[in-house]
């Protein structure tokens, strides 16, 4: 008996080992990079890094006149941008870089949301396209546009030889038809465009409905091949980048495009983008070294060890403590003043981003140089007797309660919101913390303006000054904080009509000052990113928007 | 049988039917706009407005409803609204991983939960007795996220046996498929190999105190034999029973698992497509969900009726 029962041990021993026997098979030997010594095991998921931004709607740009913006982009490691001698890079070799977002749509016209335009920033140009330093410059047209005086035409040549990834030359035809589906499709600031005129096969006249001298912005929309109808799924661009293959959830794979119109760009033969589920196996995959690169938070960052060079930049959005401007008790100017003196931005940038952020006191990014104003940055010092002055003269001596909701998903944001909530105990405000899902904060919060308040990074459609003060008119749609001042209304109009450079920045800048004295939100910070990349890699450009460059990026020599 | 069989299919559909109902009016009527995820918030009403209709989402809800379900019917699920694929070739591309991954935990349960179970009512209240219970308590207590982490931190970045998020996909490699899976799959069998163990040896000790087990004995039947010939078959019914709901769990997709191991399965589409509103993927999934659910549970009771007599219905 006891014989047969080890034999029956024997024979299941046996099964075993037949079932272990494919690990010898997935041992990867290729991973080269011995993990770091840090550990993930008990982080919590935050789905998405640091830049939380409530999507954009078209590929951004800056301001053409005025070498405005420079996102301030300190790099912690050695991170050369193009203008970099062309010594020590050895072109070639594929890339993978991990995302905890994914893109849904690969035609530019229906992707729209954010996370997705910073992929297609590779596959896509438009007439102009933003450098590192946010200025415009020619794409798909040879050199930057003829506007008339009056500001209603803007003339551009195309780029000679420029092809799309399929091989044909990109003509006047194509950027008309361009132009016309992004317009027919309704996407944001090209309802101006009056028509779009073929002058002759390599010149356009776009001609516009209300004089604007600062168009160009919009412009960045992609050009894409006359009546293809695959974008979706074998998108054609003229970027740096061609389409390889898409597999939704895991990986959108690009190619070099061989005829690229800027010499010596793109370094690198392959770009995969990786789509991981969360920032947990994201960090997971780049110390097991299946992901070379990552945007990643400041938190991950710390955890990379020296494998890793680490980039930061700006997010280029600014985290804001909203209130419903509509509802009591912040319908009354004092009780937000109050809130105001209270919330101390720096306490919430040591202890929620690690001391990694910048602080701002405008809608304005700071990366939009020539009209931020950093003066309205310390406009409200942490004060707390001030505060419960201004409370009790509002009629709330002893406090008052509410509720602040934050999208779960953006990790930053929930953190803020719990010191915040201490910050307010100081001066007998209570707030209680709700978290929903991102599609219900934006339906409820933001479409409906059902709530008090809310926590959420604000970017900019495009890096014009409009497109982070436009939303504080009081009909714009994206008001979702229902601030109403007529005074804000009539200047705004005032600032966009302008036409010299230099009035304008003046006007943008009253225009801060005055939301700046309303205080309808809490202006807190401009949230640090990183870019991590393997030792080996380098060529990271910062931008003063949300995109991935990946045409700069190449292996060191 | 035939009666019986019929009345089980009927109520099989019922159920289905009932839960596409349930699904899509509760996700119909939860906050969230596939649109404005699509867009952006910054796009223009009327590019909003444009897609919805385009999309079909500007119709009254029950319209929609006998749309998906008339589709459904003719094997025809929709577009996903994320990513203006067809539904089902979403579904079809992650089916192969979910159910690899559901065979090989099944297949470890089954080889590991039976014999050790066995082997602890046949040793009962010895010291290795202990300590197997002591083993599947662990596994038990160890929440199976955790559990993903350990076996990621342990066997793929310190000991090498694979690289993580490095899933091979079942068309380049096949036996490197194979072993990606086989620790995601070990951490979904752990846990249920400790029920199934906890629960056999209850039942098979159970029976071991049986009258027929002494007079089986008395007669000098071997104890192998005992075991094999009359006490297993006693103790397998709500052994199987268990099994199944643990089958049912498992095909699935084991989503906290597959989000953990980065695995493109079911678990993870699911998710994507909740925290998307995409609707059409979202009905379909879930009815996919119940069928097997529902579907395994049927086999099950046919199971049973088959090797108990007892509970035949006459």
């Amino acid at each position: 008996m006891v014989k047969k029962n080890k034999r029956l041990l024997l024979v299941y021993l046996l099964i075993l080992l037949l079932a272990a026997l494919p690990l010898a098979a997935c041992g990867d030997s290729t991973a080269t990079t011995s993990p770091a010594t840090t550990v993930a095991t008990t982080t919590v998921a935050s789905t998405t890094t640091a830049a939380a931004t409530t999507a954009a709607a078209t590929t951004t740009a800056a301001t053409t006149v005025a070498s405005a913006t420079t996102a301030a982009a300190t790099t912690t490691a050695v991170a050369t941008t193009t203008a970099a001698a062309k010594t020590g890079i050895k072109p070639g070799g594929s890339f993978i870089f991990g995302l905890t977002t994914e893109p849904d749509h690969l035609d530019p016209y229906q992707a729209t949301s954010a996370d997705t335009r910073e992929v297609l920033f590779n596959l896509f140009e438009g007439l102009v396209k933003p450098d590192g330093d946010g200025n415009l410059q020619p794409a798909v047209a040879g050199s930057l546009p003829t506007i008339s005086t009056d500001a209603l035409t803007y003339t551009f040549k195309v780029r000679s030889g420029i092809k799309f990834h399929n091989g044909n030359a990109v003509t006047a035809d194509d950027v008309k038809y361009s132009l016309d589906t992004a317009a027919g499709l309704k996407i944001a600031g090209l309802d101006n465009i009056q028509t779009v005129e073929v002058v002759d096969p390599t010149t356009v006249k776009i001609s516009l409905k209300k004089a604007d001298t600062d168009f160009l912005p919009y412009l960045t929309v992609a050009i894409v091949p006359k009546d293809y109808k695959d974008q979706n799924t074998h998108p054609i661009g003229t970027g740096p980048f061609a389409f390889d293959s898409f597999t939704p959830q895991q990986a959108l794979v690009l190619k070099k495009n061989t005829s690229y119109w800027q010499k010596d760009l793109p370094y690198l033969d392959k770009v995969t983008f990786k789509l991981k589920s969360d920032t947990n196996a994201l960090l997971l995959d780049l110390q097991s070294g299946s992901v070379d690169g990552a945007i990643v938070d400041s938190n991950t960052s710390k955890q990379l060890g020296s494998n890793f060079s680490i980039n930061q930049a700006n997010s280029n959005a600014v985290q804001q403590l909203n209130f419903n401007n509509a509802v009591k008790p912040f319908d009354n100017q004092k009780v937000r003043l109050a809130l105001s003196y209270v919330v101390d931005p720096d306490e919430i940038i040591s202890t929620v981003n690690f001391g990694k952020g910048t602080r701002v006191g405008t809608p304005v990014i700071p990366g939009l140089k020539a009209y931020f104003d950093a003066s309205l940055t310390d406009a409200y010092k942490k004060n707390i007797d001030k505060a419960k002055q201004l409370l009790s003269e509002a009629g709330y001596t002893n406090g008052f309660s509410f509720t602040i909701t934050v999208p779960s998903n953006y990790q930053v944001h929930v953190d803020t919101a719990q010191v915040i909530v201490n910050q307010l105990k100081t001066v007998g405000v209570t707030a209680q913390i709700k978290q929903v899902d991102f599609p219900t904060w934006i339906s409820k919060v933001y479409t409906d303006r059902q709530y008090e308040a809310t926590i959420i990074s604000v970017d900019g459609a495009n890096l014009s000054p409009q497109s982070f003060l436009a939303r504080y008119v009081s009909t714009a749609s994206g008001n979702f904080f229902n601030y109403k001042s007529a005074d804000y209304d009539t200047l705004y109009a005032k600032a966009v009509a302008e036409s010299a450079q230099s009035n304008r920045i003046e006007l943008f800048k009253q225009l801060q000052q005055l939301v700046s004295k309303d205080a309808p939100n809490v202006f807190i910070q401009d949230i640090a990113t990183f870019t991590a990349l393997k030792n080996g890699l380098s060529g990271f450009t910062p931008y003063p928007l949300y995109v991935f460059d990946a045409s700069t990026i190449y292996y060191k020599g | 049988m035939i009666k019986y069989l019929s009345r089980r299919i009927v109520t099989l559909f019922l159920t289905l039917f009932l839960v596409s109902i349930l699904t899509f009016t509760a996700f119909n009527l939860i906050p969230g706009d596939p649109v404005i995820l699509i867009l952006g918030t910054e796009t223009t009403p009327q590019r909003a407005d444009m897609l919805r209709s385009q999309l079909g989402l500007d119709r009254p809800m029950p319209v929609r409803y006998v749309e998906w379900l008339m589709g459904l019917v003719q094997g025809n699920f929709g577009n996903s609204i994320k990513y203006s694929l067809p539904v089902k070739s979403l579904i079809e591309g992650r089916l192969p991983t979910t159910i690899s991954l559901a065979l090989l935990a099944i297949f470890l349960i089954v080889i590991i939960a039976i014999p050790v179970g066995i082997y602890c009512a046949r040793k009962r209240n010895m010291a290795i007795d202990k300590v197997l219970n002591s083993v599947s308590m662990l596994n038990l207590a160890v929440p199976n996220f955790f559990l993903g982490v350990l076996f990621i931190w342990v066997f793929g970045l310190q000991l090498k046996f694979f690289t993580p998020g490095n899933y091979v996909d079942y068309n380049e490699n096949f036996v490197g498929f194979i072993g990606y899976l086989l620790f995601p799959a070990l951490v979904i069998a752990l846990p249920n190999i400790a029920i199934l163990v906890k629960f056999l040896r209850t039942a098979v000790i159970n029976q071991l105190t049986a009258d027929y087990v002494r007079t089986a004995y008395s007669k000098g039947v071997s104890d192998n034999k005992v075991i094999s010939h009359h006490v297993l078959k006693n103790a397998l019914p709500p052994v199987i029973t268990l099994l199944g709901m643990i089958i049912a769990e498992i095909f699935s997709g084991s989503i906290i698992i597959e989000q953990v191991f980065s695995l493109p399965g079911i678990g993870r589409l699911l998710i994507s497509s909740i925290s998307f509103r995409d609707f059409p993927l979202i009905q379909t999934l879930v009815v996919y969900i119940a069928f097997i659910v529902v579907f395994v549970n049927f086999l099950v009771d046919v199971l049973l009726q088959a090797i108990d007599p007892r509970i035949r219905v006459r």
